[in-house]
């Protein structure tokens, strides 16, 4: 059975055509395979796009295989259609809002969902072509489509052509996790594999899971006009963040009029007349509620199947994919592994940083450690949540003394002319010094503000620089210079306490004049 | 009102302090000790609230507005029925493994609104057993009882089996599914409860429990101001009802250089701060007219109603910076802080009975109002009637204002000084640890 509803597949239309033309096209014909390569890579999605062109650029001969669509999940089913989508549901929450920015909301405000879907696959077709398969062959990648299976710790065999490699990566990926609901395989359900092949909106949507998958596309069929049922098992969002930011999430699913369930499970699924009737529980509450669409996002699972990763000597588990070392090299010293298939942070710029950390490593006798990588993350909810480095509970817990500057949004002055005002910074720093271990923003542009924290990190910048810097204002950016301000500011209160109260007890042991 | 506004302080605190008490008298029912959760009709009795009342009898016969043996009588009555109540956890039942149930019927005594078993709502409950048991230390008859009786429901509550097998306790449990999945997280008015739990010679829990909790903690400099964040000022109040936490720090507040006052007078500041700003332009919000805390708020949940402009949220625990924030203030929130910022808190009572003396029924500061919902016509809408927690925390931040009394009988508390040091607290007025002791 399909992990899915299958018979929701994408419209075949001019822009489908330009991408399966570009990513996976019919015709396509495997080459001849060379009698060895120095590298092969199994995958062609963020990971193994970006291997394959530095391994090119370093003048290795490099053969990709490929068995669905080149560009993997965010390509084809992630980033790029959610991002798009996210725009346009951005834009009618606007207009139906526009009264909050002193602006008239237009009369009769209709979602053309067609319109919506048609500019979605549009531009993900668009940017197919920076993956395409033209593109790689010209490069000089020996691209080639079709099953993976591994028969020795060198060879593979692609359909029925055997490969010899000196050095392989492995780069499946993930797919959606599905959970085991009783019924919810009868009466179909979407996942991110095949929502954005929707044509119609949804008018009732039960979303399973109050991950960043869920969140995002959760508000974004909300702005766009479905009554959204949002279900996590879970007391709040997106567990991993912090819990004000949960918190902030939250209210603003509230104010949206999503309907929210937190601490609650989904115990099963049935079709009556034509409707999903859903049954919920709550710990000893149970409701039933009834919807047109049910999308799930509670979790991915690694691709190791059906690659005969036994043959070459791989470890690997059903549930955390392909084990490596801090280098990303798997049990087999000639084969690595990067992206999603082996990492725990799975976006796809800490895919493709691996991916070339593994091409170092593999062909350089690199010793790059996936450890130094400083990955930043976003959900792309509004307001949007981003994250880079340590959590508080974390430092807490590895003994690190941590403190926390924080900026609320309604302090800084474009975010509030521009009313978004809801959100915050929060800088943490080793508490003593101005060296930043993490930080967190809540804001409308989360996503854009984290990168500056990001460099400061890589680069070894703490507060102290960071206060320095003139920010263009008014910029929403400058809440994190303003972090830094208040962190020079406590500096100096406590050095000059500290002074004056030296100062004072020298003054009083000294003897009388 | 403007004659309570003219008022010395001392008479405005003595007026206001007293009105409280008088819910007590109000919202008890005699034959079982059993007090209101709110004076709302039909309202159930909450746990906590009871725990308040029993703190509030002992004010009250110092203050000369009940007689010794009345307080006596009205206190035995509830520690007898908890003594007595059904202990088998069944869905009807008062209570489970020396917890109860947060909400109870008036006059059966038993589960009502199949609420959970809560644990913070207990301790608060078990905190003004003790202190009525070091209150009426006489050798009558009945007062001895009472202390008697008192040890008994401390003793009976089974603190390690709340851990469940979680490092932090849990916030509850229900006969139907079992623990509720979620511990403490970050800093919340749950010292009371770790602190019992700690002392607590029959059962306590693991030492390393309390550290789970702090780990969870988040110290952040907010408006030029450090402080360990909790959005709510109850958080920032409850567990000073009895607790004196002036100069006494566990290894968190030792490594802060702070301490839980100071911290909850860094609390006042972020709230004027906050109001100061207004972010959301809220009617009246400023410097002198704060207190988002818990309490009741005007509720228009509308599920079907798309993209609202507003929302409000009724009952809630509303707080700084992140929210939620409706507009909705707490005045009783407020008045609760006299002890740790008393010219501010004054500041703002008079400032906000001044302006919305609409907040005060009966002499009693309501649970909530919200001055932006009711703009159009000038009345800003005002929570009905009166919520037990509200009175019981006034009655009990004035009283430690004025005279530090309940701080002073529970530092004499055995359980209690045990339970903080058992939690790494040092220092103030806790007596020093001996060498040979070791936690």
């Amino acid at each position: 059975m399909q992990p899915f509803d299958a018979t929701l597949t994408t419209p075949q239309d001019a822009y489908e055509d330009k991408r399966l033309a570009d990513i996976h096209p019919q015709a396509w014909v495997n080459p001849k395979a060379a009698d060895s390569y120095p590298l092969i890579i199994v995958g062609a999605g963020s990971a193994g796009v970006a291997a394959a062109e530095l391994a090119i650029r370093l003048g290795v001969r490099v053969a990709m295989i490929e068995r669905h669509l080149i560009g993997g999940t965010c390509l084809n089913t992630g980033c790029v259609p959610s991002k798009a989508l996210i725009r346009t549901s951005r834009l009618y929450a606007e207009m139906r809002d526009a009264a909050r920015y002193g602006a008239k909301a237009p009369d009769n405000i209709e979602v053309d969902f067609a319109a919506v879907m048609d500019r979605v696959r549009r531009i993900r077709s668009h940017l197919s072509g920076g993956s395409s398969v033209r593109r790689l062959a010209a490069l000089g990648v020996d691209m080639f489509f079709g099953n993976v299976r591994f028969t020795g710790p060198d060879t593979l065999t692609v359909n029925d052509q055997t490969l010899r490699f000196d050095k392989a990566m492995v780069a499946t990926g993930t797919r959606p996790h599905v959970p085991t609901i009783p019924g919810l395989r009868e009466a179909g359900f979407m996942t991110n594999a095949n929502v954005f092949n929707l044509t119609e909106l949804p008018k009732r949507l039960l979303v399973i899971g109050g991950g960043p998958v869920g969140c995002e596309l959760a508000q974004a069929f909300r702005h766009l006009g479905s009554n959204v049922t949002i279900v996590q098992d879970k007391p709040l969002f997106l567990e991993r963040e912090e819990r004000d930011a949960a918190q902030l999430l939250s209210d603003a699913f509230a104010r949206d009029g999503l309907e929210v369930r937190l601490n609650t499970q989904v115990v099963g699924v049935r079709v009556e007349k034509g409707s999903k009737v859903v049954d919920l529980i709550s710990a000893d509450y149970r409701s039933t509620i009834e919807v047109d669409a049910i999308l799930t996002g509670v979790g991915r699972v690694p691709n190791v199947q059906g690659l005969d990763l036994e043959a070459a000597g791989i470890k690997y588990d059903a549930d955390n994919g392909i084990a490596v070392d801090d280098f990303l090299c798997t049990s087999n010293p000639r084969i690595y592994a990067a992206g999603d298939i082996c990492l725990e942070e799975q976006y796809t710029d800490t895919a493709a940083a691996s991916a070339r950390i593994v091409v170092h490593n593999a062909l350089l006798r690199g010793k790059k450690r996936l450890s130094k990588l400083v990955i930043p993350w976003c959900t792309y909810t509004d307001p949007e949540i981003s994250h880079v480095g340590m959590y508080v509970r974390e430092a807490n817990r590895k003994g690190i003394p941590i403190k926390t500057f924080t900026v609320p949004m309604h302090q800084i002055h474009r975010a509030v002319t521009d009313s978004e005002e809801v959100g915050f910074v929060k800088i943490h720093i080793r508490d003593g010094t101005d060296t930043i271990l993490g930080a967190t923003i809540v804001a409308r542009h989360a996503g854009e503000m984290i990168n500056e924290i990001t460099l400061a990190m890589v680069a070894g910048i703490g507060l102290r620089t960071l206060a320095e810097v003139i920010h263009a204002y008014p910029t929403q950016a400058e809440a994190i210079r303003e972090a830094a301000k208040a962190y020079v500011r406590s500096r100096v209160t406590t050095r000059l306490r500290a002074r004056l109260q030296r100062w004072l007890a020298r003054r009083s042991s000294a003897p009388p004049a | 009102m403007t004659q309570l506004t003219k008022l010395t302080d001392e008479a405005l605190l003595d007026q206001l302090q007293r009105a409280a008490f008088g819910y007590f008298l109000e919202a008890v029912n005699p034959l079982n000790g059993l007090v209101a959760d709110t004076s709302r009709e039909n309202a159930p009795v909450s746990i906590a609230v009871v725990g308040f009342a029993l703190s509030s009898y002992p004010v009250a016969v110092e203050r000369g507005w009940m007689e010794r043996s009345d307080a006596v009588q009205r206190t035995l009555a509830a520690l007898r029925f908890f003594r007595d109540s059904d202990q088998s956890g069944s869905p009807t039942a008062t209570g489970f493994m020396g917890f109860y149930y947060h909400f109870l019927d008036m006059h059966s005594g038993t589960r009502v609104w199949q609420s959970e078993l809560s644990m913070i709502d207990t301790a608060l409950l078990i905190a003004g057993v003790l202190a009525a048991a070091m209150y009426f230390s006489g050798d009558a008859p009945e007062e001895v009882e009472l202390r008697e009786l008192a040890d008994f429901l401390y003793l009976r509550v089974d603190w390690q089996w709340a851990q469940g097998d979680g490092g932090t306790i849990k916030q509850g449990w229900k006969p139907e599914s079992g623990f509720l999945h979620y511990g403490w997280e970050g800093y919340s008015e749950a010292i009371v409860l770790y602190v019992l739990a700690l002392g607590s010679p029959t059962h306590p829990i693991r030492g390393d429990c309390y550290a789970a909790w702090t780990a969870t903690y988040q110290w952040e400099n907010l408006y030029d101001h450090d402080y360990l964040y909790a959005g709510p000022l109850f958080v920032h109040q409850f567990s000073h009802a009895w607790i004196d936490l002036r100069g006494i720090r566990d290894s968190f507040m030792r490594e802060k250089s702070s301490d839980y006052f100071d911290n909850s007078r860094n609390a006042v500041y972020i709230q004027r701060r906050y109001t100061q700003l207004n972010p959301q332009e809220f009617v009246g919000y400023d410097e002198n007219c704060w207190g988002l805390s818990a309490g009741d708020g005007p509720n228009d949940e509308q599920p079907d109603v798309f993209n609202e402009k507003r929302r409000l949220f009724g009952y809630a625990a509303r707080g700084v910076p992140y929210g939620p924030d409706d507009g909705t203030l707490s005045p009783p929130a407020v008045l609760a802080s006299l002890p740790f910022a008393p010219e501010l808190v004054l500041e703002a009572m008079r400032n906000m009975l001044l302006r919305y003396p609409q907040m005060l029924t009966e002499g009693r500061l309501t649970g909530g109002f919200n001055a932006t919902v009711g703009a159009s016509d000038d009345q800003p809408w005002v929570s009905a009637g009166h919520y037990g927690l509200d009175q019981g925390i006034v009655v009990l931040m004035i009283e430690n204002h004025r005279s530090q009394f309940i701080w002073q009988l529970m530092s004499g508390c055995r359980y209690i000084s045990d339970g903080l040091q058992g939690a790494g607290f040092e220092g103030g007025w806790l007596p020093p640890r001996s060498s040979g002791e070791a936690n």
